[in-house]
């Protein structure tokens, strides 16, 4: 089970063997260095019934998953310090992580967010979240 | 034109009695935020060789932020800085950087008002509408 809010929980993000259910919690990581984007995202994803964890960079969420964390679904920012969103979900994909990943990032050049596509996104979408954006990807989660 | 726009009313619609304090903690954080981030601009801005990709960037920080609390007035003048930086003209970033420092101020003297204001009606027994 997810704990509180902090990469350095000592609770790990565990999902079951059928993880996508609508009976249990859906898991998800908000990789962001800046802290009131982590609060924000983590307190809009909390509000429609997904668990989180958060990373600060993208190199505390790779080593999550190394660590065996799983996740439904990762939201990530693009520019992050240590490691960023794009070297990070390249990682993570060659990983073989197959959690839903979604870059989030205040970037509107075409080039940068194709390039963070191209890194192995499902999803790019402009910061903030919203309500609009989170509510069809957890119910494309619970048709899967 | 207002200070914040619909994205503060949505943050307010997400707090609730297990996070009672949750937009007074987002405020923070956007405060000490958006401090450092003037802080820099000035910074750079005062240097002898401006380095103007560095001054966007802060400003870039600066447009993120204010749009994730609903700071409209403060992302708005984010904008027109932005291209101010890319024209790497210096008076209009100085012209930018004390409209930006207005915005920020007054709009922080008006969230912790709100914010005083709504204390004293929870402390009366009162309740605070959403909209």
């Amino acid at each position: 089970m997810i704990g509180a809010e902090g990469a350095s929980s000592s609770k790990k993000a565990r999902i079951s063997e059928n993880p996508v259910s609508k009976n249990r919690p859906y898991f998800a990581l908000v990789v962001d260095d800046d802290p009131m984007i982590r609060r924000i995202h983590s307190m809009i994803l909390k509000s429609v019934g997904f668990k989180v964890e958060v990373a600060e960079n993208g190199k505390e969420a790779v080593d999550l998953f190394r660590t065996g964390a799983k996740f439904h679904i990762v939201f990530i920012d693009m520019e992050m310090p240590v490691m960023d969103g794009i070297e990070a979900t390249k990682a993570m994909r060659a990983m073989k992580v197959e959690s839903k990943i979604v870059g989030v990032t205040s970037r509107n050049s075409e080039t940068e967010r194709e390039v963070f596509m191209q890194a192995g996104l499902d999803l790019c979408y402009t910061k903030p979240l919203t309500m609009a954006k989170i509510v069809p990807l957890l119910e494309e989660l619970q048709k899967n | 034109m207002g200070y914040v726009d619909d994205q503060f009313s949505q943050l307010h619609k997400l707090q609730d009695e297990s996070s009672p304090d949750f937009v007074v903690e987002v405020a923070s954080l956007f405060f000490d935020d958006a401090e450092k981030l003037i802080n820099s601009m000035a910074r750079a801005l005062e240097q002898p060789c401006v380095d103007f990709k560095q001054v966007d960037s802060h400003v870039h920080q600066l447009k993120g932020s204010s749009s994730s609390i609903g700071a409209l007035r403060v992302k708005n003048v984010c904008i027109a800085f932005r291209s101010f930086c890319d024209a790497q003209n210096r008076e209009g970033c100085m012209r930018c950087l004390q409209q930006v420092s207005h915005e920020y101020t007054m709009l922080k003297s008006k969230l912790q008002t709100l914010f005083r204001m709504e204390q004293q009606i929870l402390a009366a027994g009162g309740s605070v509408p959403l909209e």
